[in-house]
């Protein structure tokens, strides 16, 4: 008899994973015959309280959708309230931003990297348990992650919902020497990192490829993060603008997140994997190399290796964030004076987990009339059902709790920000 | 050592407390304030024992635990409910942050219709279901400890812990922002520059913040014990801040915290 025929692989909560979800798979004999990814975080509603809120409050209100990646909610905010108004940034200021959002990506990476995902490559509960044995590892991507939260405190106030960035620019930016007195630690982030692929380059990957249509940002001369064409393998090219032409949202009754999909092509994937894909070609070449050394070469199919791309990512940040430094002049003033004018505005930024949609309808008092947000989880949460329909169909001869563990990986590998999609995920796999 | 020690070594929980995290309605910040406290973190889970921490860990011990972390606030039936069963398992229970002390920007639904707030938000309205109102931890159980802020201070909160574990008050100040912002040597902005300043009527524990960027504090440690918002109203109208304003000032993340809710309604009915 087929000891593992029909069962049921569940976890009620997933853990390591920001909010609160549950994962169920139902297996019949070697049929997966059911998956669904749960998100049971309650509904927290703020493109509805967003109405009547005036355009300056924005940044503020949506960073508190997520407590791991404020800055990406700051940023796709002001952006898309930008274009809505017609203002035109200070390019200083524009590489300011782009270096508080390398402050993000190295703290959410590091975080991720190391404390979320690593623990399930090497076999323990969490980054506790590894500290024990691998305290060297654990310190180091303490340090990383300071690296990256010293830049956001730096240029925001504090780590988690900074407040200094704002329609037209920032409330106040910082003096060069202030700066300057990040480049040793970032000096040595970047060396961490480059060890970080190394490191993450020797752990071992399930076999598990799929054709996915990965979609990203691109810009003409840079590694994404605040603005560029909306891109994917299979051709899309589109600006933030069209996005809502392209791409729906469904409400499926078991999650109070939204799913969307590609308009008549369905799911597709956002993040890493998908920039690195699309944007190899624009990363320095410090991380180009460290991303060829660790046998990465676009492209990377293999959902289990975003580990790695996060990686390379990191090294990405920290060279970005030191070339910034390097040629950093104050802008005259911290922003420019955002008039009070009727308009539609849509933005599109690369958050830590891929992007993130907003757009904002303003009245001629500057309030806001319609406010719509598309977070990056929301955008891969059909895709991670795809994936475990596929996936767990390889786990069928596992012995259930280590299958699912695997599946619980598998979904890790998204760095899955569920507060940010309404909000832990909880893992179900039900073998009839 | 001992073969009474080893025992205890391997013993994953003993003579550690343990501490739970638990999560409601809420962006995860303040529980991430721990994992962000990279200087102390090691030093923290070497005292403590994080039984249940699910951000963090897979492994997810049952109670009794002596302190119970809480972030967010009550919006649904069943966190409701939950409520009730983490307070019966938690000894000294502790809430963290502006949502779960005071409702958090989610209360903003409790001044509308939240029926039209989620078919604004979802297609399918009858899959969702919530309260009418989101409200902070204390409307529900009895609180040991309330912790401010959005998002709360990590330093704070490492304070919280050590002396809840030692026995001792903690050293939290209740004290306005203003205190702080004088301590930093700061210009008033709202004396020299006439900005809207929450500063006077919110609670100090951020740093003032705000005020050390160019911008006047928006209220995220809610309000000081005893403010005085009436004052502050008048002066908000002699800057030239229309009601409504003033209303949407008081009315942020710490918008159902009783002297913030008065501040702001008395602004609606005028």
């Amino acid at each position: 008899m087929n000891a593992t025929a029909n069962r049921t692989i569940k976890v009620d909560t997933l853990a390591r994973v920001e909010g609160e979800g549950a994962l169920y798979i139902k297996m019949a004999g070697d049929r997966v015959a059911d998956v669904k990814l749960r998100i049971y975080e309650p509904p927290r509603m703020f493109e509805a309280f967003l109405r009547g809120r005036h355009f300056s409050e924005v940044a503020d209100i949506t960073s508190r959708i997520c407590g791991i990646c404020p800055i990406a909610y700051q940023m796709s905010a002001v952006h898309a309230i930008e274009r809505a108004l017609g203002i035109k940034i200070d390019p200083r200021v524009r590489l300011l931003r782009r270096l508080f959002y390398c402050g993000e990506w190295i703290e959410s990476h590091a975080l991720h990297v190391y404390m979320l995902h690593a623990p399930d490559f090497l076999g323990y509960q969490d980054v506790i348990a590894m500290a024990k044995d691998h305290r060297e590892v654990v310190e180091k991507a303490l340090r990383l992650k300071k690296a990256g939260n010293r830049i956001v405190q730096l240029l925001g106030g504090r780590e988690i919902h900074p407040i200094s960035a704002a329609v037209g620019g920032f409330h106040k930016t910082p003096s060069k020497s202030q700066l300057k007195e990040l480049v040793g630690e970032l000096e040595w982030a970047l060396e961490a990192s480059i060890e970080a692929v190394r490191w993450t380059s020797t752990l071992q990957f399930p076999d598990f490829e799929q054709d996915y249509e990965f979609v990203a940002l691109r810009h003409p001369e840079e590694y994404p993060f605040n603005e560029g064409r909306l891109v994917s393998n299979r051709g899309l090219d589109i600006d933030a603008a069209e996005y809502e032409d392209r791409f729906a949202e469904l409400h499926v009754k078991h999650s109070n997140a939204l799913h969307s999909v590609l308009r008549g092509r369905g799911s597709y994937h956002v993040g890493p994997l998908a920039r690195f894909n699309l944007n190899f070609d624009k990363l320095p070449q410090v991380a180009q190399e460290a991303a060829t050394q660790a046998g990465l070469r676009p492209p990377v199919k293999n959902l289990f290796r975003s580990i790695v791309v996060r990686a390379v990512e990191l090294v990405f940040a920290c060279a970005e964030a030191l070339r910034v430094i390097a040629t950093y002049e104050p802008p005259a003033a911290p922003g420019v004076e955002a008039p009070t004018r009727p308009g539609v505005g849509q933005a599109i930024t690369e958050a830590p987990r891929g992007i993130l949609y907003h757009r904002y309808a303003v009245n001629e008092d500057g309030l806001i009339v319609t406010a719509k947000i598309v977070p990056p989880t929301s955008q891969n949460q059909k895709r991670i059902e795809d994936d475990l329909r596929e996936y767990a169909a390889h786990l069928v001869a596992w012995p259930l709790d280590e299958a699912t563990w695997k599946c619980e990986q598998a979904v890790r590998c998204y760095d899955p920000c569920i507060s940010c999609a309404t909000h832990f995920l909880k893992v179900v796999i039900e073998r009839e | 050592m001992s073969s009474e020690a080893r025992t205890a070594k391997k013993s994953r929980s003993k003579g550690k407390p343990k501490i739970g995290v638990f999560k409601f309605a809420s962006c995860d910040g303040c529980q991430l304030s721990l994992l962000d406290a990279e200087d102390e973190l090691l030093g923290v889970v070497g005292a403590v024992d994080l039984a249940y921490f699910p951000e963090a860990s897979r492994t997810m011990l049952k109670g009794p635990y002596d302190i119970g972390l809480v972030e967010g606030s009550i919006t649904t039936v069943h966190d409701a409910e939950r409520i009730q069963e983490v307070r019966r398992q938690c000894r000294t229970l502790i809430t963290i942050g502006a949502c779960a002390t005071a409702g958090g920007i989610q209360a903003l639904r409790n001044w509308k219709d939240v029926d039209e707030f989620i078919r604004v938000v979802y297609a399918t309205p009858q899959y969702i279901s919530t309260l009418r109102l989101s409200t902070p931890i204390a409307e529900h159980v009895p609180v040991d400890f309330e912790l401010r802020g959005c998002p709360i201070n990590k330093y704070q909160l490492i304070e919280l812990i050590t002396a809840t574990l030692a026995g001792r008050k903690p050293n939290v100040p209740t004290y306005s922002t203003c205190i702080e912002c004088k301590r930093k040597g700061n210009v008033c902005i709202a004396v020299a520059r006439g900005i809207a300043c929450l500063g006077p009527v919110t609670q100090a524990g951020c740093g003032a913040l705000c005020p050390s960027y160019d911008r006047g504090c928006y209220g995220c440690f809610g309000p000081m014990e005893s403010p005085n918002t009436a004052s502050l109203t008048s002066q908000f109208r002699i800057l030239g801040q229309s009601d409504e304003q003033i209303s949407r000032a008081f009315r942020g993340f710490n918008a159902w915290a009783w002297p913030f809710r008065k501040a702001s309604e008395e602004c609606d009915r005028t």
